[in-house]
């Protein structure tokens, strides 16, 4: 006989719509369990080593779709231990864009005035810091001088990092050795262990179904700890309350693959996905130039040959940030890091005669790869983004033991995107060519088509059934009791690194999921302090508590 | 830095290096090296463990080699008909290929528009892995082996435990105006 367990709360992801809420709801008293589909690491596990096998293929996946490889978290507290932990807030234009569907996308509840209060909470959760120029490494330096030298501005970007700890080691990526990024596992997911929350690592959920309660049942694969290819067994938990947060190339796949079971989703489900307008340009740096043009020289002399070091994004143009710009203009640019392991690949050789991202001139690209450094933009997509029928089991057909898999998701980027991209090469080029400073091409999006590291908007929040699948609320349409707290949940590109929107929609969240538990039944209170105590935040958004209550 | 498994196949596994020397080349490993073209200086993918990533069990590649190896020929041989080529039947027909014969040939494969594109890619993806990452070996012992990719693309290494640390990392001073909408949290408007 088979027993299924039940619990009040299940939660699916243990990323920032995961963490949050496991946390508020487990502070408030209900029981919640956590199935995350990667490993649990922790700061000694975190290598400096691209060998296969190391944290960091083990925490992080790369699924290449039709025309869109997404990459993101694949371990006990997601996108956060693997992201570059900058954390800027959505500009103000971003919650009035239309998009694809000519009305505006985000529900008429949130803006950025009323998102602000839940963005405290968040900045006070990880925390999150402004940073100095004197934090800013070589490469931010450079982007900064550069943004400068050409009449615009830069700004060094908040961050969720401890610079007293940081070493600028760049191995973000993999993980944080040293305990200075702040990341979900050193703030909200040991305050929910505190408060009961149970996590289980390498537990995949495929599916959900309903019980005769009103609840559902949620069906879980345990995953093989080195080769996730392999199930090494199986099981389903009941649950009054279900929290989808698996990010949001895996929470649409879940809900399709549970069609048969709960019945008809919304058409939202599944559509609408966007990359976040994400596109990279890599610029390789003359360093004379940058001595004799920037006046720029690290304390040995050298003037830059530092794309190695430094902590991920540091410094960011935001002169296009501008509501008065039409949309599908506007778009920030951040420096950025990228390491080897399809850090190089998609790098293309300016004024190639040959192929551009391999070959000969490839080869002499690679030796100037220390005066390297690499651009991110992120503009306005349409969402054109559309999953595919689902895979046989997680979101991808793994390819490799872990990180490879191949996914379901179809992204043909639209002229309105295509301009935006266009628009912000040349941008880069202006910024970062004058006066001979550097050559500069685009990442490749003929090898795994387009690529973004913040995918968004595939069961997104809305007021429009038809063109949302979640209310304003973040409940499920037509699904009660079923919430979606992920990047999934954001209607649509943000234009600046969505972890900090992400997570202030799920901080906003909690109140209404705590109400639906309550409703079921679950004896659960909204009102818990920040992870480590403090009260700040919660002062500011109990006044906003009693209107996300009711539905 | 190479080696090559007891097993393995020596035509398909020169034919590979072919690929991956395409990919990445590097110069020749010894006058009668017939897999590298040598068309550049230092060693490129083949030299950097290109065959080594792509048996690695964790990689997923190495149950599709043999097949790929000999597709891979048999679109050399119509490559050399379709150019009036003659192959020197001494080695696999991808050998047989000068280095811009294999490029074109690459080409091809990785074109949008091909039905074998994804695998193509792939060894290509594994083949640029193997140069930036050293994916088979732990990134310390590559370095201290003078790993030809790493070093080539002058990879700082580690401290003595084996853990990198930048504590120059620097200029250290203001060096743009910030956006003059920036609002007290650090954020844009």
């Amino acid at each position: 006989m088979t027993v299924t367990e039940s619990t009040d709360v299940l939660v699916v992801g243990s990323g920032f719509g995961g963490a949050i809420t496991a946390y508020h709801l487990a502070a408030g008293g209900a029981r919640v369990v956590v199935l995350e589909r990667g490993p649990w690491l922790t700061g000694p596990d975190f290598d400096h080593d691209l060998k296969f096998g190391s944290s960091t293929t083990r925490a992080f996946d790369f699924v290449i779709g039709d025309g869109m490889s997404v990459l993101g978290g694949n371990c006990v507290g997601g996108g956060s231990v693997v992201y570059f932990a900058a954390m800027p807030r959505a500009p103000r234009f971003v919650f009035d864009r239309q998009g694809s569907i000519g009305r505006r996308m985000w529900p008429a509840a949130i803006s950025r005035d009323s998102l602000e209060p839940w963005y405290d909470r968040v900045a006070e959760a990880l925390p999150v810091v402004r940073q100095e120029w004197k934090d800013v490494p070589f490469s931010g330096g450079l982007f900064g001088a550069a943004c400068d030298h050409a009449g615009r501005t830069a700004n060094p970007v908040p961050v969720a990092v401890d610079h007293e700890k940081c070493t600028n080691c760049n191995w973000m990526m993999s993980g944080c050795r040293f305990d200075a990024k702040r990341s979900l596992l050193l703030n909200y997911l040991p305050a929910a262990l505190a408060h009961g929350a149970t996590i289980r690592p390498l537990h995949e959920v495929q599916h959900l179904s309903r019980t005769d309660d009103g609840g559902y049942r949620v069906h879980y694969t345990v995953v093989d700890d080195t080769d996730y290819r392999v199930a090494v067994g199986s099981g389903s938990i009941d649950a009054k309350v279900v929290i989808l947060a698996a990010g949001a190339g895996a929470t649409p796949v879940i809900l399709q693959r549970s069609e048969p079971h709960l019945g008809r989703m919304p058409a939202a489900v599944g559509r609408y996905f966007s990359g976040n307008g994400e596109r990279l340009n890599t610029a390789i740096l003359n360093e004379d130039r940058v001595r004799d043009v920037l006046g720029l020289s690290r304390p040995d002399g050298v003037p830059y040959e530092a794309y190695q070091i430094g902590k991920g994004p540091c410094v960011a143009n935001w002169d296009r940030l501008d509501g008065s710009l039409p949309e599908y203009s506007r778009f920030s640019l951040e420096q950025l890091y990228f390491p080897p392991g399809f850090g190089t690949i998609l790098a293309q050789v300016p004024d190639a005669t040959g192929p551009t991202w391999f070959g000969a001139e490839k080869k002499e690209l690679l030796r100037t790869w220390r005066s390297w450094l690499t651009v991110f933009t992120m503009s306005e997509d349409d969402n054109e983004g559309v999953f595919g029928p689902p895979p046989e089991r997680g979101n991808g057909t793994r390819l490799s033991q872990q990180m490879l898999a191949r996914g379901p998701l179809r992204y043909r980027p639209t002229p309105n995107t295509l301009r935006g991209w266009a628009e912000s090469d040349a941008a880069v080029r202006d910024i970062l060519e004058r006066d001979g400073l550097s050559r500069v091409m685009p990442w490749t999006n003929e090898v795994v088509g387009a690529y973004t590291v913040h995918p968004l908007a595939s069961c997104r929040i809305g007021d429009d059934p038809a063109t949302s699948a979640l209310d304003d609320r973040h409940e499920l349409r037509d699904h009660p009791g079923i919430f979606v707290t992920d990047g999934a949940a954001v209607p649509g590109a943000l234009t600046v690194n969505p972890a900090m929107t992400i997570a202030a929609l799920a901080e906003r969240s909690v109140p209404g999921i705590v109400q639906a538990a309550r409703e079921r039944g679950v004896d659960v209170v909204y009102g818990a302090p920040a992870p480590d105590g403090g009260t700040a935040g919660r002062r500011g958004v109990l006044p906003l508590v009693g209107n996300l209550s009711r539905r | 830095m190479q080696s090559v498994l007891p097993d393995a196949d020596p035509a398909r596994t020169m034919t590979l290096e072919a690929y991956a020397d395409t990919i990445l080349p590097g110069e020749k490993r010894n006058p009668d090296d017939r897999a590298v073209a040598g068309v550049s200086t230092g060693g490129g993918a083949v030299a950097s463990g290109a065959l080594d990533v792509l048996r690695t069990e964790e990689g997923g590649m190495a149950p599709a080699l043999d097949t790929l190896a000999d597709l891979l020929n048999d679109h050399a041989t119509r490559y050399a008909d379709e150019h009036g080529l003659t192959p020197d039947p001494a080695v696999p027909p991808f050998v047989a290929l000068a280095y811009d014969h294999r490029v074109a040939l690459v080409r091809q494969l990785v074109a949008p528009d091909h039905p074998e594109r994804e695998a193509w890619v792939s060894v290509a993806m594994f083949s640029t892995i193997a140069f930036d990452a050293a994916a088979h070996m732990h990134t310390t012992d590559a370095l201290a082996a003078g790993h030809p990719g790493l070093t080539t693309m002058g990879y700082y290494g580690p401290d003595a435990d084996g853990l990198w640390r930048f504590p120059s990392f620097s200029y250290g001073r203001a060096l743009a105006r910030p956006h003059p909408d920036t609002t007290p949290s650090g954020s844009p408007a």
